[in-house]
């Protein structure tokens, strides 16, 4: 593992009007590495993944990607230094055929030239539908291709936000076999999920979040014997 | 931009040649009938909606905003027409390309109208389009505009250049279909429409594509009204800045289809075509029969007539 995270953030704050959806949330995630993060809904997992993607500006602290400050910078730009992401409900391009999609980003989003769009539809066994328009593909298989969009602009950093929500036991093995593939091919993985048994095969560690700050870094072992973590997901109020 | 390994994923030449092949037969065929069909200000006026409803096309069915107020660069690319040949005595192509520039500054302005959406954008751009009448026809301004008493450009009447300037400008919105249709900018214009957070994570810069959106359709509006002015050389400024343009233009574009190239086209033929036939003669059943087409459009075919394909999974041209 690099000595030097490919992520890092400090202290990042985000809120809406007097809601502080992020109160200082701090995590570091190296290349290679899968990092999951837990938590309540509402605990500000996804908020997170938004402002790191820049879809949200953040309102204090900072997020460091390849040692360089990105808060607030624009998605389309982030897209093309290597940072992507899948979103909780999928969201292709509907009137564009799953080829389509996938072509889009691999032309705006900068990745190596040559990327074979074709060979990417295969990996994901989505080149039986390449041709068909992508609002009739079902819902795993949209999933698939909203993680096809984004691997098409060759992500450094990969934010993944419940991926495995609706997928069967089938669909959800290979899934993480794919995820822990692309770690194994140096990418950083951002893993946002409530599947205890996903996280568990595909992140290296977690980071447990409520009411928008993280209080628990470890690995989901241990994470699930700490009795804050157990107070925090079973009942007894959020942490702080 | 990378050099993609396509195969399937290059757009098939057919598909251009198809499209290119329905608009050269379209403004060819306007051309032609000049010389068959004497009513030439009812061709005139085809083409004009043709036009228009192309220019809308690439507003509304490459992004989904519909600018109700889209007569508002009508008027203003006839009013640059107009104060460049009356101020500036410039030759009518000069005047063109003053409105087409007037549309583009108007449309400049308003850019931060696109950041609302859906009825707001809709009821905001015609707002703006009665305000920019309201100051051209302001009675105050009679000395560089008329004001509200109108413009007489006769040095500049040419029926004939201004039917065949039309027809280029019909050409040109119909090559600028063309090309969004089948150009990877046009897909990041679909995509947009679908999905804009979606759009920014595939690399491509929505305002971007917004903006040159917006100004290509606000530009073919500004040329469509600067050729207006050309070609009929005495109107008022309730004529240039009528609403009625809009409505028109965007029901013709709906009735046959957004985002298609035929789709608008047959809109306007069948439409408009009914209009002439027995809107004139006799209002009370036009208004009746559009009335009703229009309601059987709402409630049967949101998608217009191309969509009868579409579904079932028939490419339009």
């Amino acid at each position: 593992m690099s000595p030097e995270p490919l992520l890092k953030i400090e202290g990042l704050v985000k809120t809406f009007g007097g809601f502080r959806a992020l109160d200082g949330v701090s995590l570091h995630l190296h290349p290679g590495e899968v990092l999951g993060l837990v938590g309540p809904n509402g605990s500000g997992k996804t908020t997170c993944i938004n402002v790191i993607s820049g879809l949200y500006a953040p309102d204090g602290g900072s997020v460091i990607y390849a040692g360089r400050s990105i808060g607030g910078e624009k998605s389309h730009r982030l897209a093309k230094s290597g940072i992507n992401r899948t979103f909780q409900s999928p969201r292709p391009f509907l009137s564009l055929t799953v080829r389509e999609n996938v072509e889009l980003a691999a032309h705006y989003g900068d990745p190596k030239p040559g990327f074979d769009v074709d060979a990417l539809l295969a990996l994901l066994e989505l080149d039986g539908y390449a041709g068909r328009p992508a609002a009739e593909l079902n819902s795993a298989q949209q999933k698939t291709l909203d993680l096809a969009r984004a691997m098409a602009t060759e992500p450094r950093l990969l934010l993944v936000d419940e991926l495995a929500a609706g997928l069967n036991p089938a669909e959800l093995s290979r899934m993480a076999v794919r995820l822990r593939a692309l770690a194994g091919s140096g990418m950083a993985l951002l893993v946002v999920e409530h599947l205890m048994g996903f996280i568990d095969k595909v992140t290296d560690r977690v980071v447990v979040m409520a009411a928008g700050k993280e209080f628990f870094g470890g690995t989901l072992a241990d994470a699930t014997r700490d009795p804050e973590v157990i107070r925090v997901f079973l009942g007894g109020g959020h942490h702080g | 931009m990378p050099d993609i390994a396509s195969g399937t994923g290059k757009r098939p030449v057919r598909r251009i040649i198809l499209d290119a092949g329905i608009a050269a037969a379209v403004v060819a065929g306007m051309g032609v009938m000049r010389g068959v069909y004497s009513n030439e200000l009812m061709l005139f006026n085809f083409i004009v909606f043709l036009t228009l409803a192309q220019g809308l096309n690439i507003i509304y069915g490459f992004t989904g905003y519909l600018p109700f107020g889209y007569v508002g660069f009508y008027g203003a690319g006839a009013y640059g027409f107009s104060l460049a040949v009356m101020h500036l005595h410039v030759p009518a192509l000069v005047g063109m390309a003053a409105a087409g520039g007037a549309a583009l500054v108007l449309a400049v302005i308003l850019l931060p109208l696109l950041r609302l959406s859906g009825a707001y954008f809709a009821i905001a751009s015609m707002a703006a389009a009665q305000a920019v009448y309201e100051i051209v026809a302001n009675p105050d301004l009679e000395s560089i505009t008329k004001g509200p008493y109108g413009v007489s450009l006769s040095q500049v009447f040419a029926p004939a250049a201004s039917y065949y300037a039309a027809l280029a400008i019909l050409a040109f919105a119909l090559l600028l279909v063309v090309w969004l249709r089948n150009s990877r900018f046009g897909m990041s214009l679909q995509a947009i429409r679908d999905d804009p957070v979606s759009a920014a994570m595939a690399g491509v810069s929505v305002v971007r594509g917004r903006t040159i959106a917006w100004l290509l359709s606000a530009l073919v509006a500004g040329l469509v009204g600067g050729v207006f002015a050309w070609h009929i050389s005495v109107f008022y400024p309730d004529t240039a800045f009528d609403l009625s343009v809009s409505i028109f233009a965007t029901v013709f574009l709906l009735f046959g289809g957004a985002t298609t190239l035929s789709g608008p086209l047959l809109g306007v033929f069948i439409l408009y075509g009914i209009y002439n036939a027995i809107g004139i003669a006799v209002p009370q059943y036009f208004q009746f029969t559009y009335g009703a087409l229009i309601v059987a459009l709402v409630l049967f075919l949101p998608n217009g007539l191309a969509s009868l394909l579409t579904r079932r999974g028939i490419r339009v041209p």
